[in-house]
């Protein structure tokens, strides 16, 4: 089972993924590079990590979905290989459309940089296999375009497929307004595809894997992603 | 070959709160400007191609757009295509 962090210009969450998943939680990682046109046959799941790819210029995502390595990416989604987008990554695999709806600026029109409770919405995914449905996280957010949306016909069908992962909520696991950091549609923090194979999350939970930095809660995403490799 | 000059113009979609748009237009009205309202932000890109006919720039311009320079989810676009004459 092995982990593949993708480096475009500009990442700047790729070590941090990197070391969270090899010296916190043990896993084997290797990084890809964006110009890579192949993908190792033993990567299990890829990893699309934070930052500002090409400088969030145009759109923020916009111009990494276009870089070489994103064709492999796709393809390796479409074959149903595992693939997690943080952050700017979430932001590159909405530009990508493997996952729908798009990330707007906060609603705040801040740089939003703060801890947020998240709710377990369904676990029927690898991403959240090793969570209850209901659970709530702890998990940092740190971002100026995470403000989820999707036209209503798209929210439905969201809603309709179970691909709502998580939910910005209070510390008692409370879906409610004040709860949500940048406006986005639904309190939406993560969606996953239809085929339950690519997630896209807003917060960072490779930063709360080790307790040093304030919180593990992060670890769950991961070891969720184990949980379900190790089943198949 | 003739050189063309394109010009796009790309609005957030109908419906979609524009946070900028709105903070600009809370100062326009801080400032007086009490008859100002509905602002949007939008981006303005210009580009030139050269190609062998009005009809082909065109069809460079719409498909440039249509693959990176606007997003379908969020966004619509216009543009303008027209010739730049050399001068003589």
């Amino acid at each position: 089972m092995k982990f593949a962090v993708v480096i475009f210009p500009g990442s700047n969450c790729d070590h941090d993924a990197y070391y969270a998943l090899k010296h916190n939680l043990g896993f084997e990682v290797t990084f890809l590079w964006h110009k890579d046109t192949t993908i190792p046959n033993d990567i299990d799941c890829i990893i699309l990590p934070g930052g500002f790819s090409y400088g969030d210029y145009l759109r923020a995502g916009a111009i990494a979905r276009f870089s070489p390595i994103m064709r492999e990416v796709i393809s390796f989604a479409k074959r149903g290989g595992l693939v997690l987008g943080i952050c700017n990554g979430f932001q590159i695999l909405t530009e990508s459309q493997l996952l729908p709806g798009a990330l707007l600026k906060n609603y705040s029109l801040k740089f939003v940089c703060k801890d947020v409770f998240l709710k377990v919405i369904n676990n029927n995914s690898p991403f959240t296999s090793f969570m209850k449905v209901g659970d709530v996280l702890r998990i940092p957010i740190a971002h100026f375009e995470g403000n989820y949306y999707a036209d209503e016909y798209i929210i439905k069908q969201l809603e309709d497929n179970e691909q709502i992962v998580f939910q910005y909520c209070d510390e008692f696991g409370k879906v409610t307004e004040d709860a949500n950091p940048n406006g986005s549609l639904k309190n939406i923090a993560a969606i996953v595809n239809k085929n339950r194979n690519v997630l896209g999350m807003m917060p960072h939970p490779e930063r709360y894997c080790d307790p040093i930095l304030g919180g593990t809660d992060g670890k769950l995403v991961f070891m969720s992603i184990v949980n379900f490799l190790n089943k198949i | 070959m003739p050189k063309y000059l394109a010009k796009v113009k790309v609005m957030l979609k109908k419906g979609i709160l524009d946070v900028q748009g709105k903070t600009v237009e809370n100062s326009l009205r801080t400032l007086g400007f009490d008859t100002i309202s509905n602002i949007r932000i939008g981006k303005y890109i210009t580009f030139e191609i050269e190609a062998e006919s009005l009809e082909k720039a065109n069809y460079v311009a719409n498909t440039a757009t249509d693959k990176l320079l606007y997003n379908p989810n969020i966004e619509t676009y216009s543009y303008e295509v027209d010739e730049i004459l050399e001068e003589k």
